[in-house]
């Protein structure tokens, strides 16, 4: 995992290691000023060096402090350029994967996960790498810089420490180790918290129908009471730190005065190192605390690596590795054999059970089924969405496999049932069926799906923009657009999934009109609910719980097929 | 939708502080003798940390340089003893205070935020739909995550260490003088240097961090568009174009998130030399001040320390100050959640159960009789009507907006235990007449009375328990299939429960769950099946037994085969009741005793079935595909 990561650093390599590296002679700077202090204290002010050395000491020290900041400015610069860096080559790999994602890794995941993972994880994943760039080799030297200079004054005196860090040390892994859990449980009381809020939102209109406002307001307090408590009993221990922290430092400091006095008296040690000495207790141990800090930041965002990496080591389980490149489907034709398919891969739980097909070039075929019978999934087998479990496929004479996808793609257009349009014009969102198409080829498409009409009433037409999701056009108009975009790839195969559902039955004959007429070589595939759509088509396919029940006329099916006359009376009932 | 802790757009500030932070301490009022000894506490521990530097100075100048001119006399080393001792009491009285306060404060800024929580679903849950149709979900969801954390954040962190670093900055300040005023100058003069430096490298990067919250604003949008579009993307090959698009708002991001960065990284470094420098020059000055006699050694070695404990709380109090702000234009949000208006209600007539006597006249029933009664008092003389479910409609008219009005001079009338169907096209009007029968809009004008009363005067909670209503989403809750059918009656006995259940043909199921009732429905329902789900709805609406029912599209996403099955249930729930429903299954309609036909908010055709088929008009179009129902 972590040698993943680290490649993640590519292009910045450089920076990465320069931010440690410069911030050791910010380090050595810092950890010098207290030697020279001492050295001005000693000789300069107590001893009979005079004014001139104290001011040149002084000089001295303002110099180191000059680099220091150099060296630390230049340090923050390199760890910032890094850490944005590691991000942003981290974005890029995780969209690049999520672009490359078949529709089953997709349906793996959810997308609003996978949202969460390239923004919030990737932000904690930056503020990790930070972290660890600029203190992880920063820290430790620190600690052992600061520790060995204090030897050097006094190696004696030192011995404090062989008390104060074991001590330190334990208590922080113990405050650590403690907190942990207790913060976990936390999280999960605030997460319980926020989704007792959100499913309030969601199903507001049952809670006001029900009058049960008082009912959630106490279910929300007991919720709220508990996030209080456990909040409590993690940070109890973790606001120990800080007087912990003090009373170590303040403790050597008064065992050095002692001792160090003592010596001072015996002849052993001066004024100035002694002062120094003090400073470098102070050093030692806030580097000892930040080393602490890194595990916690450490651990903490594991759980967002984790979920990064998830991502990254996720399999495509649809790839043309193996397709001849050049290979183009001849026609439209399409044929199933003994085709089954499940979304869990599961043999035991099949969604299409040994389907069987043959569909010529140019024909119109429907497909009609009740909810759950696998009309979708029959469908989206064609462009390779999904991989069929067992059995193959046949689009234009070839095996769906030995296409590239592109190829496959290009030649069999889908309008899928949830579909979407993208913010821009609406120009620029039919574009997406053929970059390269004309403004006549676009008219003549949104034509042929009844959209340019309405088009044209707006008052900016093709250049009108969309909001996100196409949010600001109805749900027929959405529709129609989407047939149009698809229209314009000139696909020898259109698949239609219930995407008519939004338009009203006039226009939906005339959009099938013009498919009859305008695209006499296409094969078209028309998933839909209402018998009305499908009842011109050359075949009609009815499913039932992933089988293939019949095929035929619409004529033929009224006199043979069951569920065909249920599903037709059942839109025409009542009719006189 | 955006994750908790990401923020989209521009820096944000506070619209009005004052008003806000005196909010914040009217909440903190309950904790003022906490809050009291917290600021007692700080002094005590801020106080300790600079008596400590001072000890340090006498020490220097009574034991140490004595010490060192006359080596280990027994007296000295006693004063010494003394001294440090005395020191060790002071740090330890300093830890021990630290520590108080910050459990004092643990405890304030939980139970403060518990009340901020509690204020606001409290609010919330009395607020009218219109506060919620009109919002984002994410948008309410913020305040109880992003907004909520940034005060949690004041309260915890800001409050103490703002307080504790004035108190430190004043008594540090007034400890340099006692000690030397020509050093003090000296300092000042620093301080203002390094502050004016602060100020310059901080307005810098705030204008960096503007421009990065934009870009990553922009960056998040485009991958939440890209990834909730990824298989239109896929199945138009559009992948590359995906990438190039992600690539460059990515690179701009980067840009300024570097630049940005940079500026917060070298904050540190700066501000940390600077004190250096400040040390240095104080010991320059310090050291000719003490070689000529003016100063002694301890008092040099103090005034350095106090130097240091002077710059560190004027950085962080610089560094609070963003997070203050932040965190009260969180509070502002919260506030203004909580200061919206209630949904109204003037109703006095209430529900009752009600029983009749021998003579047959109503009385009321402190026991679920199964009959209900309304109950007026007026002039303190108590009236009580039976409950039956007649809803009138005369000349409603009605708009989401008063721009736009969606209903226009509806009238209708729903005899008790008739069925009344809406039919029409998506937006013409049909959910709003039901949203209008429970008051979750209220009219505009014309009038809408159940059982001859207006329904304005009906207390709103009662007149909604006397209504039940399934919905085209079945929202359940977490919780047990039990609980989510009890919702509809919260007296409900277990047997009703499943009598219940066994009305809307939802026992058999249910049964065969793997803990039968007592089953865990997560995650609204998803483990459920869609007609599963829609089944349990009902029973929820068969428990409560109330008059009136309102089916909105109840069964517009079950297959025809489930629907035969949920059909029997709604059929056996709808007997000797008034029934509302919407619905574009023919099957569903058909038998209605009244059906109204909806275009533009208008009732353009009404009558039973076979009257508006031999009509040949919209009704029949609809029924013959001519037309597309939505």
């Amino acid at each position: 995992m972590f040698k993943k990561l680290l490649k993640m650093t590519k292009g910045y390599e450089k920076y990465t290691i320069l931010a440690p590296v410069v911030m050791v002679g910010e380090v050595v700077m810092e950890v010098l000023i207290p030697m020279v202090m001492a050295l001005i204290i000693d000789n300069g002010i107590q001893g009979d060096r005079g004014i001139r050395y104290t001011v040149l000491m002084g000089l001295l020290m303002v110099c180191m402090a000059v680099v220091s900041m150099l060296f630390g400015a230049l340090g923050g610069r390199f760890a910032a350029i890094a850490s944005v860096g590691f991000s942003k080559n981290l974005r890029k790999a995780l969209f690049d994967k999520v672009q490359d994602f078949s529709f089953a890794n997709v349906d793996k995941f959810s997308t609003a996960s996978l949202v969460t993972r390239l923004t919030t994880d990737v932000n904690n994943a930056q503020n990790a790498f930070m972290m660890l760039v600029r203190t992880a080799f920063r820290a430790p030297f620190m600690f052992l810089f600061a520790l060995l200079m204090a030897i050097s004054i006094n190696a004696k005196l030192a011995t404090v420490f062989l008390v104060a860090i074991p001590l330190l040390g334990v208590a922080l892994y113990f405050i650590a180790s403690t907190a942990f859990p207790r913060f976990r449980a936390m999280l999960k009381h605030i997460d319980k918290l926020n989704a007792t809020v959100q499913e309030n939102l969601i199903a507001i209109r049952v809670v006001k129908a029900f009058v049960r406002e008082d009912y959630e307001k106490v279910k929300f307090e007991d919720e709220a009471k508990a996030v209080k408590a456990a909040q409590r009993h993690a940070e109890k221990i973790v606001i120990l730190n800080m007087p912990l922290m003090q009373i170590c430092a303040n403790g050597c400091i008064v065992a050095v005065l002692w001792f160090g006095g003592n010596m001072i008296g015996q002849g052993t040690l001066q004024i100035g190192q002694l002062s120094s000495f003090i400073s470098y207790i102070m050093q030692i141990l806030m580097s000892l605390m930040m080393i602490s800090m890194i595990f916690i930041m450490l651990v903490l965002s594991m759980a967002s690596l984790n979920r990064i990496m998830e991502v990254l080591d996720e399999e495509i389980d649809i790839t043309d590795d193996k397709a001849d490149k050049s290979l183009r489907p001849q026609d439209g034709s399409i044929r199933f054999e003994n085709v089954s398919f499940s979304y869990a891969k599961d043999a035991q739980r099949l969604s299409l059970m040994n389907v069987n097909l043959d569909i010529r070039t140019g024909e119109t075929v429907g497909i009609i089924g009740g909810t759950g019978s696998s009309k979708s999934t029959l469908v989206q087998l064609i462009p390779r969405l999904y991989d069929v479990v067992s059995g193959r496929i046949l689009v234009g004479g070839h095996d769906v496999r030995e296409y590239s996808l592109e190829a496959l793609r290009d030649d069999v257009a889908m309008v899928l049932q949830k579909n979407v349009l993208f913010s821009g014009t609406i120009l620029e969102n039919l574009r997406w069926g053929n970059p390269d198409a004309t403004r006549q080829e676009i008219e003549q498409a949104c034509r042929a799906a009844q959209a340019h009409e309405f088009i044209m009433s707006f008052p900016d037409q093709y250049e009108t923009q969309l909001g996100q999701g196409g949010v600001n056009v109805s749900g027929g108009q959405k529709q129609r657009l989407c047939i149009a975009r698809a229209l314009l790839k000139k696909p020898k195969i259109l698949i239609l999934d219930d995407s008519t559902s939004a338009v009203d039955t006039a226009t939906d004959a005339k959009i099938r009109k013009a498919f009859r007429e305008q695209l006499p070589d296409t094969t078209k595939l028309i998933i839909a609910q209402r018998i009305s759509s499908i009842m011109e088509a050359d075949k009609v396919v009815v499913l039932d719980e992933g089988k293939v029940v019949d095929v035929g006329t619409h004529a033929e099916l009224m006199e043979r097929s069951e569920i065909y006359r249920e599903v037709y009376n059942s839109q025409q009932k009542g009719v006189a | 939708m955006p994750g908790p802790g990401h923020h989209n757009g521009k820096m944000e500030r506070p619209k009005n502080v004052r008003k806000t932070f005196g909010r914040i301490l009217a909440y903190l009022s309950e904790y003022r003798i906490q809050l009291a000894l917290v600021v007692l506490l700080i002094i005590v521990s801020s106080g300790a940390s600079v008596a400590g530097t001072a000890f340090l100075q006498q020490i220097v100048d009574k034991c140490l340089e004595p010490l060192a001119e006359q080596g280990l006399v027994p007296a000295l080393v006693r004063q010494l003893a003394k001294a440090v001792a005395l020191m060790l009491g002071i740090y330890v009285a300093g830890a021990m205070a630290s520590w108080v306060y910050s459990r004092i404060m643990l405890n304030v800024t939980t139970g403060t935020l518990f009340q901020l929580r509690v204020d606001m679903y409290n609010k919330m849950e009395t607020l009218p739909i219109r506060y919620f149709d009109s919002r984002t979900h994410g948008e309410i969801m913020s305040h109880y995550t992003n907004d909520a954390d940034a005060v949690r954040e004041m309260l915890s962190n800001s409050v103490t260490s703002v307080i504790s670093s004035g108190i430190t900055v004043v008594s540090t300040f007034i400890m340099m003088l006692v000690y030397s005023w020509q050093l003090t100058i000296v300092v000042i003069l620093m301080m203002f240097v390094m502050i004016k430096v602060v100020g310059v490298v901080s307005g810098k990067s705030g204008a960096y961090f503007v421009k990065r919250q934009r870009c990553l604003g922009q960056l998040n949008g485009y991958i939440e568009e890209m990834i909730e579009g990824q298989r239109v993307v896929k199945v138009f090959c559009h992948e590359e174009a995906a990438k190039q698009g992600f690539e460059a708002l990515n690179d701009e991001f980067s840009e300024a998130a570097t630049k940005a960065n940079i500026f917060a990284n070298i904050l540190g470094p700066l501000m940390n030399n600077l004190s250096h420098t400040l040390y240095a020059i104080t010991a320059i000055c310090g050291g000719v001040l003490a070689i000529n006699g003016v100063l002694s050694l301890g008092v040099v070695i103090a005034f350095l320390q106090y130097t240091r404990s002077f710059s560190n709380p004027i950085s962080q109090l610089s560094q609070q100050l963003n997070s203050v702000l932040t965190a009260l234009a969180g509070a502002e949000r919260i506030f203004g959640l909580i200061d919206q208006t209630c949904e109204e209600d003037a109703g006095t007539v209430t529900l009752v159960n009600a029983t009749e006597d021998a003579q047959g006249r109503l009385l009321e029933a402190d026991r679920h009789t199964g009959e209900w009664a309304w109950k007026q008092v007026e002039d303190g003389k108590t009236t009580l009507r039976k409950v039956e479910g007649n809803v009138v409609f005369r000349d409603v008219s009605f708009g989401y907006v008063p721009e736009k009005t969606v209903l226009h001079d509806v009238s209708l009338y729903a005899r008790p235990g008739q069925k009344i169907a809406f039919v029409g096209s998506t937006g013409a009007g049909k959910t709003t007449i039901t949203n209008l029968i429970n008051r979750f809009y209220d009219i505009q004008s014309g009038s809408i009375t159940y059982d001859g009363i207006d329904i304005q005067r009906i207390r709103k909670s009662d007149l909604r328990r006397s209504l039940s209503m399934v919905l085209q989403d079945t929202h359940l809750f977490t919780g047990t299939v039990r609980e989510n059918i009890r919702y509809g009656n919260l007296n409900a006995t277990d047997e009703e429960v499943e009598n219940a259940a066994k009305l809307a043909n939802a026992d058999g199921f249910i049964r065969r769950l793997p803990r039968g009732y007592d089953t865990m429905v997560t995650a609204d329902g998803a483990n459920l099946s869609q007609g599963q789900r829609q089944l349990l709805a009902i029973a929820r609406a068969a428990v409560a037994d109330p008059p009136v029912l309102i089916l909105d599209e109840a069964t517009s996403s079950i297959d025809t085969r489930t629907e035969a099955l949920v059909e029997k249930g709604m059929d056996r729930l709808m007997e000797g009741r008034t029934v509302f429903v919407i619905a574009h299954r023919l099957s569903t309609v058909r038998n209605s005793d009244a059906i109204m036909v909806l275009e533009n908010g208008e009732i353009i055709e009404r009558g039973n079935h076979d009257d508006l088929i031999a009509q040949h008009g919209r009704y029949y179009q609809l029924y013959t595909g001519m037309f597309e129902l939505s």
